[in-house]
């Protein structure tokens, strides 16, 4: 039973590390927009398949231009 | 017609119904796809040919009906103005790394796939940095590279995909909404996060209170407990503290009473046991009291914001002005100078040509024109006004340039001081909530002084339990499921008719809705679109053998550039070609306008001004010629009597070559395509249709009939329709007005709940309770539904509540509520009211509403 002298100061630490992230991502903004962002994961994978294929032209083209 | 026999067929960007005439559609991927107007046709090509086209895919919501298009590369910008250094230098901040970065606001955003598409869009364009859109607010930031790009071709770029972009000047009003909204969101987690550990903690408690357990992990325990809950009290729960001395001070009892006492109690009662050893401890019971209460509050917020950033949309005023220099008033043209309107001052003068905005009030000082107050008034026909009358900042200058002295600029003006009493209006507490707290303030005080009884009673018979259960009775008795009964069955309301483009500005209307008996429309731009559209041409007798489009396109020609709505109705005609090119254009106002195509000179206007100018004779009748002798040998009869009704109704407009009568080409209002479908759901669900309109016409009376509206009245003064919807009232009808224009304001804010179209200016939306954004009518049938729905959740949750709080006060009372129980007992009943309240998205998944607005449903076709 001693052990718990060492493990709840550890898991209060944990927490105290988890409000500062939450804290961190509230005040830059990530919680600002509750709605679209859990949709916008899904539009940036492309369905069909013509439209990864543009995609993948679109990356290399992206990787064409970079060196300029 | 073929069309006629067709059913309706929906635009594949807007979702609206395809009109008749005309054919927009656009073959895309070896698909035709039907298109209701040139400017969505133009959208939705910038979009395939972006490769975008999954935006379609994805959406959840219909687009908004663009309607213009005038934005291709190859035209002029209209954005321009914004590129002057003296205008950004309101609303652009330059970044660290010597880019530029602006807040827009963009309207028209229906869904978050609209935020995926123009991240994707703007994100390909070369010199932008980084783009971040709220789809929630309808914000955006952006920061570009000004060497790479300009500001214009930015906000030229979101037009072309279908959006308006407006910039946001530096103002502290969104940065204050988005801090309270944190503040929130931030004491909800430490909320959160913190009841999780008491609640691992409690268990512990609770098992060792069971199986006996050592006072030191007791009291171990109890400390961690303190740790976790200490920041809940005096971090999390301190705007029930605020709000409850606000409320005592201020002499009512709210909610948040009985809330701040409970969690005082309950703390400091629990420390003292924890530091004494011994009693009873509330820990847990504190802490997810406050994170259930606060989760209620924050969803109300989110509604509250959301709807107060919808109102501060930007401007819509051009940025620069042509100032004139009255010293210099011989020679206008050369004192002429572009400045920021901001450095305009009373007593300027300012030039406004026709078809801009005027920025600000004034007094016309030279010039005549007919000006759309649209904007003011939601009347889409021009006024005429010349020198010494007086024009309001946001109304369109239509027809010939203005000088226009400057009366009132920016605050004082006539637009600025009716948004902000319409933004006061918006912060007004809902009336529902008036209600709800009074009778909680009731509810409150019987609590209180039930609660003052048992501590009495045990306190002269049992002194050292008296203390906890008072303080079980408290926590039992908290309003808690109480409090969220509405909020949570109204946040999910209001997001689902939000999909259907129903936008809910005041928070009663869902509880009002359900109880609306009687339906009265505005005519104008509510049953019908509020447009004209040219629906016949007749051609004389004498010019049978020139084409239907030909005389269109000469009519159109000489029209170009105008911005009267018959002018419109032409240039929006399917096909029409204005390839040729027209000089010594003249327009005559109220009258007409003459032009040269080719060495010719027509003539377009009314019949009779037509005829004195052209030095013609009476005008034949041309309908007869045309119905009478010319078509009947070919044409069928019940085209021609269709012919003749459209006739009655409509404005008719002659066509002159030389000294020859051309045509009469006739334009009217067009019934809204979804109305008819919705009047009869309407109808269905056992409500009155009427309609109270301004119009005097009775052609009016002719669009409207296939509606079979239960009670018509036509050429009414505003005075007038408000003493009617008052009459509706006291014989006890509930009314639901829809209406589109600031003239409507007084019967909107008589009638019990108000609804404002979409493409009604941004007045009247503000001021109604409702704006409908998509158009579509039929939403208010299916929203009608889905507040009955509500209400009827609402209820339960309410008696639910209730119920729960007269079962569990007399056995707190009595002693028999051990603290475990209580604190079950009342997350019990929270979580039941809002799983309660959730019910709702799965009724209106059920009614096929997906299915109804969808993509899906436009893929099929």
């Amino acid at each position: 039973m001693e052990s718990l002298y060492l493990l709840i100061p550890i898991s209060v630490i944990f927490i105290v590390i988890a409000i500062r992230l939450f804290f961190w991502a509230v005040n830059s903004g990530q919680y600002d927009d509750l709605d679209s962002e859990g949709e916008r994961i899904l539009f940036d994978r492309a369905s069909s398949e013509d439209e990864l294929e543009q995609l993948e032209t679109l990356d290399k083209k992206e990787q064409l231009d970079k060196p300029q | 017609m073929s069309n006629e026999a067709m059913a309706f067929q929906s635009c594949y960007h807007c979702g609206l119904e395809v009109p008749q005439q005309g054919d927009f559609s656009l073959v895309i991927q070896g698909i035709r796809r039907a298109m209701c107007c040139p400017g969505c046709a133009a959208v939705a090509a910038t979009i395939f040919e972006n490769g975008l086209q999954s935006f379609y895919t994805f959406r959840s919501a219909p687009s908004a009906q663009v309607v213009e298009n005038s934005y291709s590369e190859a035209q002029e910008n209209p954005y321009t103005d914004w590129d002057l250094e003296e205008v950004q230098s309101d609303y652009v901040s330059h970044t660290d790394q010597g880019l530029l970065s602006i807040r827009v606001y963009i309207s028209n955003i229906t869904c978050a796939a609209c935020t995926w598409l123009i991240e994707q869009h703007l994100g390909k364009l070369p010199g932008i940095d980084r783009i971040a859109i709220n789809g929630t607010t309808r914000r955006g930031e952006i920061i570009w590279a000004p060497n790479a790009i300009s500001l214009s071709q930015i906000l030229r770029a979101i037009k072309q995909i279908g959006y308006d972009a407006r910039p946001l000047s530096h103002d502290s009003t969104q940065s204050s909404t988005t801090n309270e909204s944190r503040k929130l969101l931030l004491r909800l987690g430490v909320a959160g996060l913190a009841m999780m550990q008491t609640g691992m903690v409690a268990i512990a408690l609770y098992a060792g209170s069971f199986q006996g357990m050592q006072a030191e992990w007791q009291t171990l325990l109890r400390l961690i407990s303190v740790l976790f809950v200490t920041p809940v009290v005096f971090y999390s729960a301190q705007p029930f503290f605020t709000s409850a001395w606000r409320s005592l001070k201020m002499g009512h009892l709210v909610m948040d009473v009985p809330v701040a006492l409970a969690i005082t109690l309950a703390y400091s009662a629990s420390l003292w046991a924890t530091l004494r050893g011994g009693g009873e401890v509330y820990f847990d019971s504190i802490t997810m009291f406050s994170f259930f209460l606060l989760l209620g509050r924050f969803a109300e917020q989110r509604i509250r914001d959301k709807n107060l950033l919808l109102l501060n949309r930007g401007t819509e005023l051009p940025p620069v002005v042509t100032q004139v220099f009255p010293a210099d008033r011989v020679q206008v043209a050369k004192a002429d100078k572009q400045v920021p309107i901001k450095s305009l001052s009373v007593g300027d003068f300012i030039r406004v040509d026709a078809g801009q905005i005027i920025p600000c009030d004034g007094l016309i000082e030279e010039g005549t024109s007919q000006i759309s107050e649209a904007l003011l008034t939601g009347e889409p026909q021009p006024q005429s006004k010349q020198a010494g009358q007086s024009v309001y900042g946001g109304t369109v200058n239509g027809a010939n340039p203005l000088l226009i002295k400057v009366s009132a600029i920016g605050e004082a003006s006539c637009l600025a001081s009716i948004v902000k009493l319409a933004e006061r209006a918006a912060l007004d507490k809902p009336q529902w909530a008036m209600v709800a707290d009074r009778l909680a303030g009731y509810f409150i005080a019987l609590l209180l002084l039930i609660a003052g009884v048992v501590a009495t009673y045990w306190w002269l018979h049992e002194p050292q339990r008296a203390l906890w259960i008072t303080l079980s009775v408290l926590v039992v008795t908290c309003p808690c499921a109480l409090s969220l009964a509405t909020p949570t069955a109204l946040t999910v309301a209001s997001n689902i008719l939000r999909a259907r483009g129903f936008l809910i500005n005041r928070m009663h209307v869902l509880e009002t809705l359900a109880s609306v008996d009687q339906v009265v429309f505005d005519k104008t731009g509510t049953l019908t679109e509020g447009k004209l559209k040219l629906v016949s041409v007749a051609a004389s007798l004498t010019a049978t053998e020139i084409s239907e489009q030909q005389m269109v396109a000469w009519a159109g020609l000489l029209e170009r550039g105008s911005q009267h709505p018959i002018a419109i109705a032409l240039l929006n005609h399917p096909g029409l070609d204005l390839a040729s090119a027209i000089t010594e254009q003249d327009f005559i106002i109220g009258s007409g306008v003459s032009g040269k195509i080719g060495t010719e000179i027509f003539y377009f206007g009314r019949p009779d001004w037509v005829r004195d100018i052209a030095g013609l004779c009476d005008m034949p009748d041309m309908s007869g010629i045309c119905s009478g002798e010319a078509q009947t040998k070919s044409k069928d009869q019940a085209k021609n009597q269709a012919k003749n009704q459209a006739k009655s109704q409509s404005i008719d407009v002659a066509l002159a070559r030389n000294g020859e009568w051309l045509a009469t080409l006739s334009f009217s209002d067009q019934l809204r395509p979804t109305a008819i479908e919705a009047v009869n759901q309407l109808r269905q669900r056992g409500l009155k249709v009427s309609l109270l309109s301004g119009d005097p016409s009775p052609g009016a009376a002719q669009i409207l009939k296939p509606l079979e509206l239960n009670d018509c009245q036509l050429s009414l003064q505003p005075q007038q329709k408000l003493t009617a919807v008052r009459d509706l009232q006291q014989r006890g009808t509930k009314v639901l007005m829809v209406g589109d224009g600031i003239n409507d304001v007084p019967v909107l804010q008589a009638a019990d709940v108000s609804v404002a179209l979409g493409q009604a200016s941004d007045l009247s939306q503000i001021h109604a309770d409702v704006t409908l954004l998509s158009g579509d009518l039929r939403a208010l049938p299916e929203a009608i539904a889905t507040a009955t729905q509500t209400r009827r959740i609402i209820k339960q949750n309410i008696i639910w509540a209730i119920a729960y709080n007269l079962v569990a006060l007399p056995l707190a009372a009595a002693g028999y509520v051990p603290p475990w129980a209580a604190a079950i007992g009342m997350s019990a009943s929270s979580l039941l009211v809002m799983l309660n309240a959730l019910r709702l998205t799965r009724g209106a998944k059920r009614s096929g509403w997906m299915a109804a607005n969808g993509t899906p449903v436009m893929e099929s076709l």
